[in-house]
């Protein structure tokens, strides 16, 4: 009798039927316009073309040789981080921490521009310690190795938070258990926390994987000029020459994607199906192992890894900034801060971006909060089997790469809106669609988790006082749950301003954004405008990454995604 | 009846009518099950049972939290809830204290007191006077402008009445309103709300799993296990005579033995009815009897017990004794016997369920 449940349930009876609507039409209607596209191009043998070209099958293997290269990297990375951090008695974990996060916040092709500023020929930093190569020697990073390098470097962050979060669940009392049936500290590391460690290792892996497979930002641009093509770059190529078969080919090329992404979170699946240990007693391990006289060397090298991956690209990137030409010698005499005038004050292009961005990345955010919590409040408070549908919906868009959110846009707003009349393609609101579907997820994890926490006395007290939905809504639940609001909208706004996939695609004259204008000011040529934004970009990452390491005290376990 | 009275009451006079209210929440036993009451206006019912036994169900039913399966909910001669219809619980004109209290910890003590009023449109001198009194009633007005967190447990239950207070709604509902708070508090907090329940005039619900609290603040103790109401009655009533084996078993504070007497015999029995009944071999039926320790006595011409446990409380001692037959009782006594002694008991009186 669903009709009871109506009436008592506290939300006003469209509420549900609204959300499932929304969530829909946002994440479920362009993966099947997407699907339909793909179907069609197979049908009309259209896709048999393609199949047939070598460039196609050259760059599946160049995604699937990068992606895994760059997830071992990850893996060994991450994985010494996280034991490390989780496990161990070295000081200043916290510090430790949050600088390891930053190569995944920082935006892929700001560090491909920072890793290109450190090596090769002209490099700034090179050349003021007279260390450059030859001119004209090759830039090393211009290979599969070098895209697979700084995949590695961009995707340890997630291995590290995956497998930490699996060590920190670890019940303590498992340990003291170990301990006390006399095994020593390097049999309780062997036979006890490895094993149970090995599902988030496992989760991590398929993680920096799939993240492998859709970037865009580091093959665009270290393969882009050396020819070496990954998937989502051929699909930019693609689209650049733009002719007669684009929407079929870029439509199949998403959906291989697509596959290699799912079948790398099948295969994280599988292996895991037969590996689920859920650990009984309270989480909560403290720093179990005294590294003695070792602590000192493992601070160390710690230190310098992060000093390796993190300070010195962000140094070159730094010093790119303020040469006036790229190649010129690093020196005191030739510093000038021309380039930060020049993308702040003088190119319109810039410009234009910095507030394409920030409408983009502003509106986003406060809209998904909107969504965000009208969806927390009915998934939380509605008992339907629907229930489940619409939170996996909502997962779909998040988990597949946004170069295939793209093309699926794309090919729903390439024709004007029938009836409307409208054309959205080439505006700001594609751009828009496509981020609230994209980071709809993001958005909505922490108000869920601060939702679920609440007591539900605190709403029905608010009810019995006679505060109907959208009185509570403003009154009572909203600000019960604003720290958890705001980190959402942090969040969102963190990485929807950092995103280059979804708009490179998107994009048109007037519409880019700063992911858009940091990749075109170095395809062009200008290195030192595009090192400016990109430095100008990273401090707004450590800003807002700050912001949300200082909220942390009040916000749900877990929201932060950096933190215990 | 007084017409300058009525005049003041601004309430509706209703007294609350649950028919036949049952609950099934598909776990293949009903939660609720056929329950029929009636609370008189300005009653002060407590709902007594075992956790697990559908009286907190009851109560969200009643404030409209839950709908019923089958049956309704009756204000006076309105329906509140029946398995078709249901008032939502923002236009009942009710209020409720929670276990948790469910203060609003963004807002200050006076907003979440004055928070119904502000829901109803009532604003300026007039908000201000209704919420100080509320305060006043509880006797927090000097910490209007503090913030929950910063009370203790008792103080935070009485900004819950308090926020109760200030509407003067129809009817009151109370989820076990004392299980988080400390014993000493507990004596404290039953007069706030013998008081609360004076000055409001309001009919109220008390749900509880605590006999002495049912029988302390209520006009009325209704008694539920399983789902089933098995009792109403006032507490006087309800503890000298309760009905059936259950009843006798949560309210009783005493022993149930089970003994033969023949059908029709008293209600009450006597030492003599008692001993006959203990002792006699014939076919009679067998029947529960409740046997309260201060009817236990330990004297010459009684039947021999052996004593098996001693508990010391204070002015008494507390003892558990196993009759000859093997069944239980327990008798107050002013000297400490012996763990294995055996003494003669009378049992002085006994209340057949």
């Amino acid at each position: 009798m669903p009709l009871h449940a109506q009436q008592t349930n506290s939300q006003p009876r469209w509420l549900f039927p609204f959300v499932g609507l929304l969530v829909f039409s946002l994440c479920a209607v362009p993966l099947s316009r997407l699907v339909a596209a793909g179907f069609r191009s197979i049908w009309s043998g259209k896709a048999l073309d393609l199949l047939r070209e070598p460039a196609v099958w050259q760059a599946a293997l160049n995604t699937l040789t990068t992606s895994f290269l760059g997830m071992i990297v990850a893996l060994i990375i991450g994985s010494s981080f996280a034991l490390v951090l989780a496990l161990t008695d070295v000081r200043a974990r916290g510090v430790l921490g949050f600088l390891f996060m930053l190569p995944t916040m920082i935006p892929p092709q700001v560090t491909a521009l920072s890793w290109v500023g450190l090596s090769g020929p002209s490099s700034p930093l090179l050349k003021a310690i007279g260390l450059a190569p030859a001119l004209g020697s090759p830039q090393p990073l211009y290979s599969i190795y070098g895209i697979a390098l700084l995949f590695g470097v961009q995707h340890a962050p997630l291995v590290f938070l995956s497998l930490r979060a699996g060590l920190l669940a670890l019940p303590q009392e498992g340990i003291d258990a170990a301990r006390l049936s006399g095994a020593s500290s390097r049999q309780v590391l062997r036979d006890i926390v490895l094993p149970l460690a090995v599902p988030g290792l496992i989760a991590g892996a398929a993680i920096a994987f799939v993240s492998g497979v859709g970037n865009f930002g580091i093959p665009a641009i270290l393969g882009m000029p050396a020819a070496i093509y990954t998937l989502p770059t051929l699909i930019y190529a693609r689209f650049a020459s733009f002719g007669p078969d684009t929407f079929g080919d870029i439509a199949m090329l998403s959906a291989m994607i697509a596959i290699l992404a799912i079948a790398g979170l099948g295969l994280q699946e599988r292996v895991l199906r037969n590996r689920e240990y859920r650990t009984i007693g309270a989480a909560g391990l403290t720093a179990s192992f005294n590294l003695g006289l070792w602590r000192l060397p493992v601070e160390m090298a710690l230190w310098l890894l992060l000093v390796v991956m993190l300070v010195l690209p962000f140094l070159a990137l730094v010093a790119g900034s303020l040469v006036s030409t790229y190649g010129v010698v690093f020196s005191w005499q030739t510093i000038s801060l021309s380039a930060y005038d020049e993308i702040l004050f003088r190119q319109a292009v810039t410009q234009t971006a910095f507030v394409n961005s920030l409408f983009l990345s502003g509106l986003t955010a406060f809209g998904l909060l909107v969504f965000g919590v009208l969806t927390a409040y009915t998934l939380t408070h509605t008992k339907s089997r629907w229930t489940g549908l619409v939170a996996a919906m909502i997962e779909i868009p998040y988990a597949l790469p946004g170069v295939v959110i793209a093309v699926a846009f794309i090919l729903i707003f390439a024709a004007p809106i029938p009836l409307v009349g409208v054309t959205l393609y080439g505006t700001l609101w594609i751009i828009l669609l496509a981020y609230l579907s994209s980071f709809f997820a993001v958005g909505l994890k922490p108000i869920i988790s601060a939702f679920r926490q609440l007591d539900p006395a605190l709403e029905e007290a608010a009810r019995l006082s006679g505060a109907r939905f959208w009185r509570r809504l403003a009154e009572i639940l909203v600000p019960l749950i604003a720290p958890a609001a705001g980190a959402s909208v942090i969040l969102v706004f963190l990485i929807a301003c950092n995103e280059l996939t979804v708009s490179a695609l998107l994009w048109s004259a007037g519409t880019q954004t700063l992911g858009v204008a940091i990749y075109n000011l170095d395809d062009s040529g200008s290195y030192d405008l595009a090192a400016a934004l990109s430095v100008l970009v990273v401090l707004m990452i450590v800003v807002l990454m700050l912001l949300l390491e200082w909220m942390a005290a009040w916000l749900p376990k877990g929201v932060v995604p950096w933190r215990n | 009846m007084d017409g300058g009275l009525a005049a003041e009451r601004c309430r509706a006079v209703a007294k609350l009518t649950l028919h036949q209210l049952s609950k099934d929440f598909g776990t293949g036993r009903p939660a609720v099950d056929a329950v029929s009451m009636e609370i008189r206006d300005g009653g002060f019912l407590a709902l007594l049972g075992p956790s697990g036994c559908g009286k907190t169900t009851v109560l969200r039913m009643v404030a409209g939290f839950e709908t019923p399966t089958d049956g309704s909910i009756l204000l006076g001669e309105r329906v509140m809830s029946d398995a078709a219809r249901v008032v939502p619980p923002e236009r009942r004109n009710m209020a409720m204290v929670f276990q948790s209290y469910a203060l609003w910890p963004h807002m200050t003590v006076a907003e979440n007191v004055g928070y119904p009023l502000k829901v109803r449109g009532v604003t300026g001198e007039r908000y201000r006077a209704k919420v100080l009194e509320a305060l006043r009633s509880v006797r927090l007005e000097a910490y209007g402008d503090r913030r929950p967190a910063a009370l203790s447990g008792g103080q935070r239950q009485r900004v819950a009445l308090a926020r109760c207070l200030v509407t003067s709604p129809d009817v009151v509902l109370l989820d076990e309103p004392l299980a988080n708070l400390d014993r000493h508090l507990r004596g404290e907090m039953e007069d706030a709300f013998r008081e609360f329940h004076a000055r409001s005039g309001a009919t109220m619900i008390y749900v509880t799993h605590d006999q002495a609290e049912a029988m302390a603040l209520a006009t009325d103790v209704a008694v539920m296990a399983d789902g089933k109401l098995l009792q109403m009655a006032a507490p006087d009533e309800l503890y000298a005579r309760p009905e059936g084996r259950r009843v006798g078993e949560l309210v009783g504070r005493g022993a149930v033995l089970s003994v033969r007497a023949a059908a029709g015999a008293a209600r009450h029995f006597d030492w003599q009815a008692v001993q006959l009944a203990l002792t006699r071999l014939d076919n009679a039926p067998s029947v529960d009897l409740l046997v309260r320790p201060q009817d236990v006595h330990i004297g010459d011409g009684g039947l021999p017990a052996v004593v098996e446990s001693v508990v010391f409380e204070g002015e008494r001692y507390t003892m558990g004794l196993r009759l000859g037959d093997g069944q239980c009782l327990r008798v107050h006594w002013r000297e400490r016997l012996q763990v294995g002694a055996v003494v003669p008991v009378i049992i002085a009186g006994g209340w057949r369920l």
